[in-house]
């Protein structure tokens, strides 16, 4: 039983974890261009020749 | 970039200015635009936004609107600059709803770990510490993610109307209360899995719904924004100076150069030119005009520069008129009432008193107060309508991606229900029916004719100079080597060919229709114009009718015309038809019980788009045109428009699957809830097969727009 005390916290501060790095995410504007992010992959970054 | 401009940039605070750039579509344009801008002096940063087709520039404030928009022009984007952050509001929902979302996703999650565990034979102290766990999570999950539903709730029960969000708080408060009891008493069941699990699911479903019409929102968006926002007027002294339209006043003297949009009516007091009507009357060939004119706020000058005296600006524009109308119309279709609304008028008070007589039955067969209440309560949960939250989202979230791709964005779910409403057709001719640009009839012409019109015609912005090198060009026709052209404004244009005098200009004597005159030397050779159907408005046309749809014309254009292509394509018609006519039209039509579909684009259709039970407009279609209709569809094809209803009704036959399938699901379960069978166990498994079922249904949608 005392495996609980150490898990159930550990269970929570990861889902917790989880909900932060979303939350942050999104104030960031992670979101806000789904389209572009998936295009800017392709740009190719030109050297400064 | 020289020293002084980067000192000034340091010191003086950068301003943003947003554009919209419909031209953006891959990521070569983004990194041309975030690569090059920055390059020119007084820029300091560029950032597209592919989903919104937008840009936001970082700049010096002493760079205006235009100079920016002329550095994207110079780039080979055009650009319109769009107000401070118009979507701001919509955005704010959205994220507000996706927020709750995430919370109720980790408050679900995390009370099923603790939910497992009970279920799965906890007992005693422990349960007790799970479920005391438990409601620490769901206590605040809920009354954070619930808002939206409890808001919304309280809103109806204020103005003594129930909606889909009465039952739904009214099931979740009561299970969380029940779940409180339980695990201070220390009893055997918990429902906040349950009542997390439903606020989950009911999230989903209105952030679909948030997220469709934002989408849709950014793609109109971006092909808005023609309007005369601004004037230049003349002081007494000749000096000039931008005003925006807002703070222009009768009297005042403006001066209009070529291309730009007039701001306000008034009265041509100096310079002769052509108008480009289009926005007001769907007309698109260019009216001449001369002092004397009576000009209106919307029309484009196609022609030299033209003095105006303004005599209504504002709201008392005939434009503002029109937008006047336009507002009253839409006033009716406010009140439509959705159908998950309409069901819900049934069904909630079905299920209160469900639970109401579940316990009254339980008190009198003498179970005691304390089970009573828990069966009653476990009907609320068992029929709260969590599929049916989703049912109508999901399948239109589906249906309107699906049309998405085949060039038709539908603005808001209830444009689809609506659609499907439908059963008679209303369609204005010019640039609704026809493809509402001049296109040159070449075929009479030699090559060398065809070299020479396309090298005058390709330095004009003209309409009809445009339509002539479009045509010329899609014929393959390379250019003839002609020096020294020349526009002179309202004639036309000249030039030298093999020290020939050539010239595209006016034809002598007014006509009704669309011509130029090419003139080689001495030789004069007249290039017809017309207005072409749709390629495929016939075809469309039948399919509106095979679906029940009676089309016909509702046209402000002349009788004539109108009459020959009613004629053409075998309908009715009706012409001449001013605003005001055409919502009578419409007016009349819906106090016959009809429910028509309008599909139009000129600022003349707007009213009637407004007051329409449904209506779509092209994508060439005037801004306001476009913002009153439901729909709006790109491309050349009129095919879009029987699509739309198809898929419309495709749409709401999956909505009232879905609907039946969560009422017969209920039907089955109540049995269980009624005589105390179901645990949080039973609630959970109901909730979440139920909705994953609805669905899965929705996802059938997703080839609806297939041909």
């Amino acid at each position: 039983m005392t495996g609980l005390a150490f898990l159930i916290p550990i269970a929570l501060g990861m889902g917790l974890l989880g909900l932060l790095a979303f939350l942050w995410s999104m104030r960031d504007g992670q979101y806000e261009d789904m389209e572009g992010a998936a295009s800017r992959i392709l740009i190719d970054e030109e050297d400064e020749a | 970039m020289n020293a002084p401009a980067l000192l000034e940039a340091a010191e003086t605070p950068l301003a943003t200015t947003r554009f919209t750039v419909p031209g953006m579509k891959c990521a070569g344009c983004i990194g041309k635009i975030e690569r090059e801008l920055p390059k020119l002096a007084g820029i300091a940063e560029a950032r597209a936004n592919l989903s919104a087709k937008r840009v936001a520039i970082r700049h010096d404030p002493a760079l205006g609107e235009e100079a920016l928009a002329a550095a994207l022009l110079g780039l080979g984007f055009e650009a319109q600059p769009v107000a401070e952050n118009p979507l701001g509001r919509e955005d704010a929902e959205r994220a507000r709803l996706t927020r709750a979302l995430g919370v109720a996703g980790f408050g679900m999650m995390n009370v099923m770990l603790l939910s497992v565990s009970v279920w799965s034979g906890a007992e005693g102290a422990t349960r007790a510490l799970f479920h005391w766990l438990s409601a620490l999570i769901a206590l605040p999950v809920i009354a954070y993610s619930g808002q939206p539903f409890f808001r919304s709730a309280w809103m109806a029960l204020s103005h003594r109307r129930t909606n889909m969000d009465v039952p739904i708080s009214i099931g979740v408060i009561l299970a969380t209360c029940l779940s409180l009891y339980e695990t201070v008493t220390g009893g055997a069941h918990a429902f906040f899995d349950s009542a997390v699990m439903l606020l989950f699911f009911l999230l989903a479903g209105r952030a679909l719904d948030a997220a469709m019409r934002d989408r849709t929102r950014a793609g109109i968006g971006a092909l808005l924004g023609r309007m005369g926002k601004s004037a230049s007027v003349i002081a007494p002294d000749g000096t000039t100076r931008r005003v925006a339209a807002k703070d222009l006043e009768p009297g005042m003297l403006v001066l209009v150069a070529a291309g730009e949009a007039l701001a306000a009516d008034g009265e041509v007091v100096e310079g002769r030119g052509a108008l480009d009507n289009a926005m007001l009357t769907g007309e698109s060939a260019p009216a001449p005009v001369g002092p004397g004119s009576i000009v209106h706020a919307g029309a484009i000058n196609m022609g030299g520069a033209l003095r105006v005296r303004l005599t209504h600006v504002g709201e008392d524009t005939a434009l503002a008129e029109i937008a006047r109308l336009m507002d009253e119309a839409g006033q009716s279709r406010s009140s439509y009432v959705r159908i998950a609304d309409r069901a819900s008028r049934l069904y909630a008070p079905a299920v209160h008193s469900l639970a109401a007589l579940a316990f009254a039955g339980w008190m009198i067969a003498g179970a005691g107060w304390h089970a009573s209440l828990t069966i009653a309560i476990a009907v609320l949960i068992i029929t709260c309508p969590c599929a049916m939250g989703l049912a109508v989202p999901a399948a239109q979230v589906v249906a309107s991606g699906a049309l998405l791709r085949r060039g038709l964005l539908v603005k808001d779910g209830s444009a689809l229900e609506r659609l499907a409403e439908c059963d008679v057709a209303l369609l204005d001719k010019t640039g609704t029916l026809t493809l509402g640009e001049p296109r040159a009839e070449v075929g009479a012409l030699d090559p060398e004719a065809r070299g020479i019109a396309l090298a005058l015609a390709q330095t004009s912005r003209h309409p009809l100079s445009r339509g002539l090198a479009a045509a010329l060009l899609r014929e393959g026709v390379a250019p003839a080597a002609v020096t020294g052209i020349t526009e002179v404004s309202g004639s036309g244009l000249t030039g030298t060919w093999q020290g020939l005098a050539v010239g595209l200009e006016r034809p002598e004597g007014a006509s009704d229709t669309l011509a130029t005159t090419l003139r080689i030397g001495e030789t004069r050779q007249i290039i017809p114009f017309s207005d072409p159907l749709r390629p495929d408005a016939a075809e469309a046309l039948a399919a509106l009718k095979a679906q029940g749809l009676a089309p016909s014309i509702l046209s402000g254009d002349r009788a004539a015309p109108v009459a020959a292509m009613a004629l053409a394509l075998g309908l009715a018609a009706e012409a001449e038809a001013s605003p005001q006519d055409k919502l009578a039209a419409l007016e009349a039509l819906k106090a016959a019980g009809r429910r028509p579909l309008m599909v139009g684009d000129g600022l003349n259709d707007g009213p009637a788009l407004a007051a329409a039970h449904a209506s779509i407009a092209p994508g060439t279609a005037s801004d306001a045109s476009q913002q009153a209709a439901d729909a709006v569809f790109i491309g050349e094809g009129l095919m879009p428009v029987a699509l739309a209803v198809r898929v419309a009704k495709r749409t709401m036959r999956i909505v009232r699957q879905n609907f039946a399938f969560s009422i017969g699901y209920n039907l089955l379960a109540v049995p269980l809830a009624l005589t105390g069978q179901v645990t949080p166990l039973v609630a959970a498994i109901a909730m979440s097969v139920s909705s994953l079922v609805v669905v899965a249904n929705s996802l059938r949608l997703a080839g609806a727009a297939r041909p």
